[in-house]
């Protein structure tokens, strides 16, 4: 079963390359816009068909390896095929 | 001014709560005594509103205020002819000739970098580097002193991966080359690993900036990055002794911009070519706090800011949190009134915030305004001069135990010990680290990162017909493990390897920052270590007048009750006058290796405390290596003699793991191979001999070894001046080492494990 | 001679490039700034090694967007030589003025150190035109995504068109690890159709000192300057 972990920086954490690219967008004429948060996405594929499990064990390895759980946040969804 | 009897429905409920009466509990769960408490209460005539005593806490702290060392830190040598600013500001100056000035200082971020490595180091270097440039000076060289735990330890890989992205992440961005430093494993750092940085910049000497606050009506100017509740109570947390839950801490977690921290470098430094720029302050630990009480307590005055002009990062933030957060890349600075458009700017064409945020005054009182209120109303003086000294008790354990080569059991050859003596990460080469950061930036950097025993980095536009120009030698040094077993010796030993190492690449040791870095001082045996090895270090500093200029107290390096080995690292500057006389320490084909400071009848070499010791019993113990200053003065003096007579090719002083492990070092680059001159008493000796172990594995201290090709001269040299040397031998294209004939070393094979300890262990990691 | 260096905010090799230039052309090149909006007629323009814009969101992806670039392409569509080092590879990547792309170091670790050059075979370039094919020059390298990586297609139309500068080489037959980033074919640097722009990961201005560094980026930079004067 594919998952998608979106990560972000969690509230309050500095995130400059945001502002570095609020600046730019803002140079380039863009005003209507605010707040911007940078993240990362990983898509997995989990050999297991229960979504219960999945989220477990997607869960797992959110916090034991893929988010840097001192500053960023995560979600992690379920990608139903089309 | 409006005064304080404000109701809940003028502000939101957030400010209001900060602006309330604090009471006990407040204050002990801010890391203050109830003494402290009360102390401060008399001081000011008032309960401290909750503001208030944020600031009194931060101030208070041991990272503040050195309350548990100040008192021995005030007998450390600080002055010299060539110091131009002692310790107090935010970096020590040495003038170095040619009207120009180094500015320099190490400052720990141990409790950040284990909470989160990379951006722990980052804002670690980041700070270093501010304080630096805050002075006026262009930054130049970075090192790093990186203490981690054993590297068996499940976390350690992943804090190594981590703090040394972080250090390269912030260094390799902002664009100073990291040139040096020293990484060691110990499991005493297994929870509490030491990251100090080290930066060195370059001033003109009639052009360095101070932090005394000057005028009152100057105007007070915030720039560079916005204020968010980035680390709020750092000073206090950099103050505590660690518990499991403190890495769930997420409020302390400071984020590093090097973007930012360049564009902030770049701006400072345009701004200090005019003349308007009265006092500067690095916002670095209590941020807005410390910067604006020190800058207004240097300068006998009182300031009063106003908070809703501070630029800010998050919505809704209270007068406590602006003033306690530790967001980076911020400074203070109090302009020449009139000046502010001019100033703006500058900073505007960087792309940074500039805020006039309120003004000196003559009062001596912290005057802040937040929503038309008055949030804090203090006096300065207490914030400082009531900050609390402390004379702790303390006992100085000193091993006196010595250790005898006899007292070894082990079947083990001596290429045995070899290979794992380079096997081990202490010893083993820490290329992998080094590759990771930037060490030729700004295209100056002449040696660096094990090549030589001291990083040298030419001054830029010194070159004249005649020479390259002038450079500055650095190095970071400390053996824990001696501090430990006997802190005087400890301290003295950590200042003498680091005027050894500046010499044996070729220059002139001058002065000193340090990081004390310790455990609980509350404990009779700490303070001990504190008290003992700033003794050593005063008696050894004032021999080769190397003044501490600088530096940084980080105590309470404990968890769960364990502490860590005492850390006194020295940071060193020198001075050379023509960069190309400068030494490396790889020895040339045929070239005649003489050790400085080795008698001829030498057989039995100091094996207590040694990383023999920590081979063979997995510990160490009894008395380290003793310390001669007069030797260890003569030495240093002798190669910086015969260096300028033109005689050497290359020189490494003897340290952990003792001569061989030192000769093979030399042998390495070019894969040379040497018959190695044994004493007579030894040469019947078999490979498992402990004595001939001791020979070759003992730390004894004052020794270099140098290489020559004019092997003659500096003999006569030598006896010209009464030094102790002895011959080891000349160098060879076998790539074999020799010892007698029972015992030939394969300098590639050594050379091979040399090279790929670390990376085996750490590729096999990934973060 | 009329040079000059392009500076983005986060730019920090500027000063190095500025001063090798200044070794042999005995004059400082012009500095341009990422907001400048006009620039005078040049023979060379250089943007240098750093980090602009922080390396946010991708390398030279912000400072690509800057008012300058439009000035650097007029001048490329003039005839004018240019040359991206390192983080100005990345900007010329990014500012469609190269193909292909940079990623990051296949140990995905910043790396800073020594690496043999071997000139390629190229098509007529000011900047390789002093060299003979298998020439080697030894000069460093300092990045994080250094990587490069093109189609099939655009592959063949570089190695098939003289359009490979530089490759990565091995400096002794037993070198395992010569190619710094895992870039493919071992591309170090690459040039434009009509062989006037020049980008390379590696940093000739830092190799000017016989001290430190050695001579080869001096040789490289000095050779290159005076066939772009002609």
């Amino acid at each position: 079963m594919k998952v998608e972990v979106n990560i972000s920086l969690k509230e309050g954490v500095l995130d400059p390359e945001g502002q570095a690219i609020d600046n730019t967008l803002r140079n380039l004429g863009y005003n209507n816009f605010d707040n911007i948060r940078t993240g990362k996405q990983i898509i997995l594929n989990i050999d297991e068909t229960d979504e219960n499990e999945v989220l477990k064990q997607a869960d797992k390895m959110c916090q034991e390896l893929l988010v840097n759980i001192v500053i960023e946040n995560y979600q992690i969804n379920i990608i139903k095929d089309k | 001014m409006k005064k304080r009897n404000l109701e809940l429905r003028d502000i939101n409920e957030n400010e209001y709560i900060a602006q309330q009466e604090s009471n006990l509990d407040q204050a002990l769960g801010m890391g203050l005594s109830k003494d402290e408490f009360e102390l401060i209460c008399n001081k000011i005539n008032k309960i401290p509103n909750q503001t208030e005593l944020g600031i009194f806490s931060a101030m208070f702290s041991e990272h503040c205020s050195y309350k548990s060392s100040k008192k021995w830190l005030k007998t450390l040598p600080t002055k010299a002819e060539h110091v131009i600013q002692g310790p107090g500001e935010n970096a020590g100056v040495i003038d170095i000739g040619n009207d120009q000035a180094a500015v320099f200082k190490i400052e720990s971020h141990n409790h950040p970098s284990f909470i989160e490595p990379y951006q722990g180091s980052a804002t670690g270097v980041g700070g270093i580097l501010r304080d630096v440039f805050t002075m006026g000076a262009r930054p130049i060289a970075l090192l790093n002193a990186l203490r981690f735990g054993s590297i068996n330890h499940p976390l350690t890989k992943h804090l190594v991966s981590g703090v040394v992205k972080g250090i390269g992440g912030y260094g390799n961005c902002i664009g100073i080359p990291t040139v040096g430093g020293e990484t060691n494993f110990n499991k005493s750092y297994d929870g509490n690993i030491l990251v100090n940085a080290m930066a060195v910049g370059l001033a003109q000497k009639d052009k360095i900036f101070y932090s005394a606050a000057t005028g009152a009506g100057n105007p007070v100017i915030y720039v560079g990055a916005k204020t968010g509740r980035d680390g709020i109570h750092g000073a206090t947390m950099a103050s505590a002794e660690f518990t499991e839950s403190s890495s769930e801490k997420r409020p302390t977690v400071q984020v590093g911009d090097p973007f930012t921290g360049k564009l902030l470098l770049e701006a400072c430094l345009e701004l200090m070519q005019t003349d308007v720029v009265l006092s500067i302050q690095d916002m670095g630990a209590a941020g807005l706090t410390s910067s604006s009480v020190e800058m207004a307590s240097k300068g006998g005055l009182g300031m009063h800011l106003n908070l809703d002009l501070v630029p800010i990062r998050e919505e809704g933030m209270t007068s406590y949190e602006i003033m306690l957060s530790e967001s980076q890349e911020r400074m203070l600075m109090i302009l020449k009134p009139g000046s502010e458009e001019a100033a703006k700017l500058i900073f505007n064409k960087w792309d940074l915030d500039f805020a006039n945020i309120g003004e000196v005054t003559n009062t001596g009182r912290l005057v802040l305004d937040k929503n038309g209120f008055e949030a804090c109303n203090i006096p300065i003086n207490p914030l400082v001069e009531d900050a609390p000294e402390y004379d702790r008790p303390y006992e100085i354990l000193q091993n006196k135990k010595i250790i005898k080569s006899d007292d070894f059991q082990s079947n083990q050859t001596l290429n045995d010990i070899l290979i794992k003596m380079f096997k081990s990460p202490n010893i083993a080469s820490k290329k992998w680290i080094w590759e990771q950061y930037d060490s030729s930036v700004m295209g100056d950097t002449i040696l660096c990162n094990g090549k030589s025993d001291a990083a040298i980095v030419k001054i830029h536009g010194t070159e004249t017909k005649k020479s390259l120009g002038k450079g500055i030698a650095m190095t970071t040094d400390c053996t824990p493990r001696y501090v430990k077993s006997d802190p005087i010796i400890g301290g003295m030993q950590a200042v003498c390897e680091a005027a050894r190492n500046i010499a044996a690449s070729g220059a002139k040791p001058l002065a000193i920052t340090n990081n004390l870095n310790f455990g609980n001082p509350e404990k009779i045996n700490v303070m001990g270590e504190i008290v003992g090895s700033i003794k050593g270090i005063s008696q050894a500093a004032s021999t080769f007048n190397t003044p501490i200029v600088s530096g940084n107290v980080s105590l309470y390096n404990e968890t769960n009750g364990q502490g860590i080995l005492p850390t006194p690292v020295i940071g060193m500057v020198g001075i050379i006058d023509e960069v190309e006389s400068c030494l490396g320490i790889s020895a040339g084909n045929n070239n005649t290796l003489i050790i400085l400071g080795q008698k001829q009848n030498f057989t039995e070499g100091w094996l207590g405390c040694s990383l023999y010791q920590e081979i063979i019993i997995d510990d160490f113990d009894g008395a380290p290596p003793p310390i001669d200053l007069r030797t260890e003065k003569q030495i240093i003096e002798t190669i910086m003699t015969l260096n300028n007579n033109k005689l050497l090719t290359g020189a490494h002083d003897i340290s952990d793991g003792g001569l061989l492990t030192a000769t093979c070092e030399m042998l390495f680059e070019n894969r040379l191979g040497l018959n190695v001159n044994l004493p007579k008493t030894l040469l019947s000796s078999n490979s498992k001999d402990h004595l001939l172990h001791s020979w070759c594995f003992g730390e004894d201290q004052n020794r270099i070894i140098i290489s020559t090709n004019e092997s003659d001269k500096v003999v006569s040299l030598l006896k010209e001046n009464l030094i102790d040397y002895y011959i080891l031998g000349t160098t060879n294209t076998s790539s074999n080492l020799n010892l007698n004939e029972l015992d030939t070393i394969s300098i590639k094979e050594i050379y091979n494990i040399n090279e790929s300890t670390i990376p085996s262990l750490m590729d096999t990691y990934k973060s | 001679m009329r040079t000059a260096v392009a500076i983005f905010p986060g730019s920090n090799c500027d000063r190095d490039m500025a001063v090798a230039i200044k070794k042999i052309t005995g004059k400082s090149p012009l500095k341009l700034w990422h907001k400048d909006t006009e620039a005078p007629n040049l023979d060379l323009i250089v943007i240098p090694g750093g980090f602009s814009f922080g390396d946010y969101l991708r390398c030279g992806a912000l400072a690509a967007r800057s008012p300058i670039i439009k000035n650097i392409k007029n001048h490329v569509s003039r005839g004018g030589a240019l040359l991206g080092v390192c983080n100005g590879f990345q900007i010329l990547i990014e500012a469609n003025i190269l193909p292909g792309s940079l990623v990051r170091n296949k140990k995905l670790l910043f790396t800073c150190r020594e690496t043999t050059l071997e000139v390629q075979d190229s098509i007529q370039s000011p900047f390789l035109s002093s060299f003979n094919t298998g020439d080697c020059l030894n000069i460093p390298v300092a990045h994080n995504e250094g990587n490069y990586i093109a189609n099939n297609e655009l592959l063949k139309e570089l190695e098939n068109n003289g359009r490979i500068a530089f490759k990565y080489k091995k400096s002794s037959e037993i070198e395992t690890d010569y190619n710094p980033n895992g870039s493919l074919n071992d591309i170090a640097g690459i040039l434009s159709k009509n062989g006037r722009v020049l980008g390379m990961m590696p940093h000739p201005e830092r190799s000017i000192s016989s001290l430190h560094g050695g001579t080869d980026g001096l040789k490289f930079l000095t050779k290159s300057i005076e066939q772009i004067v002609g």
